[in-house]
């Protein structure tokens, strides 16, 4: 029994007191952004390796749910307990509805569009100069202390990963594997994948929004910069490093890809180059991820009998 | 009158921008994400001939080229091909090498004013009443001299048959001798030359900026998208309608707006026409 | 018992220059076993996936019940009682044979029909496994779908198409692929499934297992019905001889 439960409780348990060991805040405040990257993560591992579709978009989340947030905070003044959960129901709401047209298509429709519209947004709002255009929204609500911070995220985090890895072995979970797996024999079964997978995706993108919304009240500021490629492309290197379709590498990765990403904050652009190279090097030589290794090593190891 | 040059020269410059990839995809399925990187490359290569090691103009264009398609093909046939067949795999993999390429360039400062390529002839000439500097009447000649040799290699010689072959049918042409993988390699290659005589004749509009490589991808896939990837007629049809959409925009109703209308007519086409105005993508239809 | 189920009229389809379908009609009664026999490339498959939405036909009708079938999406037809099997089976291969069967117990059908009260769908799951010869207690319902040999994946497709509770069911070539004694096994269960009131479309290849079960057979040639009688008459018919052995 305590074989099988000692990784996830030692998982929950160090994401919880990890913030307390830590050595300063700068390392807190790390640990808040490595949480909101995370979740990205997990929505990119749940929709490619459990529904089958590949979402280059996570910059999309990101974008409309910060920026929902911010405009409610700053436009109406709504504060953040109301804010971040509107922008997250909202925000998954708008994105869903433009990634629709692309569920019925075969092939990578889906994902070329999900990685245009952030783009593309960026472009309008800076053409059209609305929503604070270049200079974005400042002076937003921020997260009243640094507990509190990390308090809500963490948690929020875990409790998002574990209801995911909950709802993969639900019926309608098995329904979206199926879809991936074999998705006219589901039609054949009396299922409307398109419904379906629209349910999907905005499960995916009400978690980026979330994180989204989050990181306008971590900053006080939202900005084109909420629409950045970096979005899209750190949770997919998460999740290769992490080990892709078991929902909790993701977020291990982003834990180790987060930290090191900030440490090479100082060398600007070159910090891009190297995990896109990590990228593509873990994606070319078909790497099996860690949490994958991990639960291989930890099996074998059990079995090791002492002499 | 105006609009009308106007409008054949942005749409010739987005087919341009737009051929290489579509040329890759038609061919071999790969949706090529270093595109962007590839086009801004050529820029940066011709540049440093010319500037840093003294080879004339007309010498710096061809080697850049020459040297950006062996990149292309080397980077098919040594990286990509190993994820050739899962397509996530493969736009992730392009993704990553062509953000690397950029933010590279990025990192070592190539990104102030300075770099520029000068125009092939400069001044201007009225035409019909319109001023327009030589540069772009010669995208115009060069944009349609692409298209026209591109149908001659395609129809008319052995590799550009074996080329439209695998496009049309990949295990009929295997079972007549033709390679998949060395065609890819091919088709790399020329769709980073395609990049690169695109680049070559636009770049002298403007500076050459990393900004650029991530513009080129993105207008080169949004004409795919509206006209139909995998289908050449396509790349013409989206490449004209947009390019005229913009222009009229940006005319009538103010440059600001040309982005929007770019999102709004991939919206407008995924909604009504996914596969594009002459695309022959399926949807879910599938032997079963 | 001579109550028409469904009616093809006139159906055409073509994929390129190919007549893969030309005009074909025929009825199907109530409760009979109703084969569709032809030579290789006949045009039998495009058939089924006329009827069952997965293609859609240039012209012509497919009726069930008073309901045009032409047109609709293969869930919706699925959803009025009408299922399938794949030729080349298409199990989820990530799942196990019980979680496989809960994909279709999951469908807007059986919610409808079960009134909420189905319970616990891996139960069910099970039940229907037994039914098609999964046995119970071994680790057989538990194992992953990618594991199963041919002859088992079949029956998964077949207990597919009963979670749903249909009223009719098109298989295509089921036979393909089995051996004697698994075809020998599966040859019960399909005349039980006829005496619980289910129409039966077998398209097949292995006519003399065929001729066992169905009442009636149609035989197809190059898009075309040459022929629709009993077994005995076509056995006997020269059309049918010449389809498949050519002309003497």
């Amino acid at each position: 029994m305590a074989y099988a439960l000692l990784p996830m409780v030692s998982f929950v348990l160090g994401m919880l007191v990890l913030p307390l060991v830590v050595p300063s805040m700068t390392w807190q405040r790390i640990m808040t952004l490595s949480c909101i990257f995370a979740l990205l993560a997990l929505s990119f591992d749940f929709l490619a390796h459990f529904v089958g579709i590949v979402c280059l978009g996570g910059a999309f989340f990101t974008g409309v749910g910060g920026y929902i947030s911010g405009l409610l905070n700053s436009a109406f003044g709504l504060p953040m307990i109301i804010t971040i959960p509107v922008a997250t129901i909202a925000g998954g709401a708008i994105c869903t509805l433009f990634l629709i047209p692309c569920l019925p298509i075969r092939g990578i429709y889906f994902a070329i569009v999900s990685l245009m519209y952030p783009i593309l947004f960026h472009r309008v709002i800076q053409a059209l100069n609305i929503f604070g255009g270049t200079d974005g929204l400042p002076g937003l609500a921020t997260f009243p202390n640094i507990w509190v911070e990390l308090y809500f995220i963490i948690p929020m985090t875990l409790i998002l990963t574990f209801g995911l890895r909950r709802l993969v072995n639900e019926d309608f979970g098995i329904v979206l594997r199926a879809i991936k797996d074999n998705d006219q024999a589901v039609r054949a079964s009396n299922i409307n994948i398109s419904w379906y997978k629209t349910k999907a995706v905005f499960i995916a993108s009400t978690i980026g929004c979330f994180a989204g919304a989050c990181l306008a009240h971590l900053y006080g500021w939202v900005g084109l910069s909420l629409f950045a490629l970096d979005f899209s492309i750190f949770p997919i290197a998460a999740t290769v490093v992490g080990g892709g379709g078991t929902l909790v590498g993701p977020i291990l990765g982003a834990l180790i890809l987060a930290p090191l990403s900030e440490m090479l904050r100082a060398f600007g652009p070159l910090r891009v180059v190297f995990y896109s190279l990590i990228l593509a090097g873990l994606v070319i030589f078909k790497t099996e991820g860690l949490v994958p290794f991990l639960e291989r090593k930890y099996h074998q190891f059990e079995r090791w009998t002492e002499i | 009158m105006n609009i009308f040059i106007f409008g054949l020269v942005n749409s010739v410059i987005l087919a341009l921008m737009a051929s290489g990839f579509a040329l890759v995809y038609g061919v071999s399925r790969l949706a090529n994400f270093a595109h962007g990187a590839l086009y801004i490359l050529v820029g940066f290569a011709t540049w440093l001939f010319l500037n840093r090691v003294g080879v004339n103009y007309i010498g710096s264009i061809i080697l850049s080229i020459i040297a950006v398609s062996v990149l292309g093909g080397v980077i098919y046939r040594f990286l990509l091909i190993r994820v050739k067949g899962m397509p996530a795999s493969e736009i992730i993999a392009s993704l990553a090498i062509g953000i690397a390429i950029m933010e590279l360039f990025r990192w070592r400062g190539f990104i102030s004013e300075a770099y520029m390529l000068p125009p092939f002839v400069n001044g201007s000439v009225s035409i019909a009443g319109v001023m327009i500097d030589w540069q772009r009447l010669i995208i115009i000649g060069v944009g349609l001299a692409i298209m026209l040799l591109l149908w001659l290699f395609t129809h008319h010689t052995k590799v550009g048959l074996s080329l439209r072959a695998i496009a049309q049918d990949k295990h009929a042409s295997m079972m007549s001798g033709i390679e998949p993988d060395r065609t890819a390699v091919i088709s790399l290659a020329m769709g980073s030359a395609l990049s690169g005589i695109a680049a070559v004749v636009i770049l002298p509009l403007g500076n050459i900026t990393v900004e650029t490589g991530y513009m080129v991808l993105t207008n080169a896939i949004a004409v795919c998208i509206i006209g139909g990837l995998g289908s050449w007629a396509g790349v013409f049809a989206g490449a004209f309608l947009l390019g005229f959409a913009e222009i009229l925009t940006a005319a009538f109703i103010g440059p600001q707006w040309q982005m929007v209308v770019v999102l709004l007519f991939i919206i407008l086409t995924l909604i009504l026409k996914p596969s594009g105005l002459l695309g022959k993508q399926k949807e879910l239809e599938e032997r079963v | 018992m001579n109550e028409v189920v469904l009616q093809v009229k006139n159906v055409i389809k073509s994929f390129g220059g190919v007549k893969a379908v030309d005009c074909v009609s025929f009825d199907v009664f109530k409760s009979e076993i109703l084969g569709i026999i032809g030579p290789n490339g006949s045009g039998k498959t495009t058939l089924v996936n006329l009827m069952t939405g997965f293609v859609k036909a240039d012209s012509g009708t497919v009726i069930a019940d008073g309901k045009k079938l032409t047109g609709l999406a293969p869930d919706k037809i699925a959803g009025l009682g009408i299922v399938r099997t794949f030729q080349i089976p298409r199990p989820y291969h990530s799942l196990s044979a019980i979680k496989n069967l809960v994909v279709p117990l999951y469908s807007s059908r059986i919610m409808r029909t079960s009134g909420g009260k189905l319970g616990d769908r891996d139960t069910v799951a099970l039940d229907i496994l037994e039914e098609i010869g999964f046995e119970r207690d071994a680790h057989v319902p538990y194992k992953l779908a990618s594991a199963f040999s041919e002859g088992y994946l079949k029956r998964l497709e077949l207990a597919r198409c009963l979670a749903l509770k249909p009223n009719m069911i098109i298989m295509d070539e089921i036979f393909s692929g089995l051996s004697v004694s698994e075809i020998a096994a599966m040859i019960p269960m399909v005349e039980r499934l006829q005496m619980s009131g289910i129409t039966i479309l077998m398209v097949e290849h292995r006519i003399r297992e065929l001729f066992q079960l169905a009442n009636r057979v149609i035989v197809m040639n190059f898009g075309e019905k040459i022929a629709e009688d009993i077994p005995d008459n076509i056995m006997k018919s020269e059309i049918v001889r010449q389809a498949y052995l050519g002309v003497t």
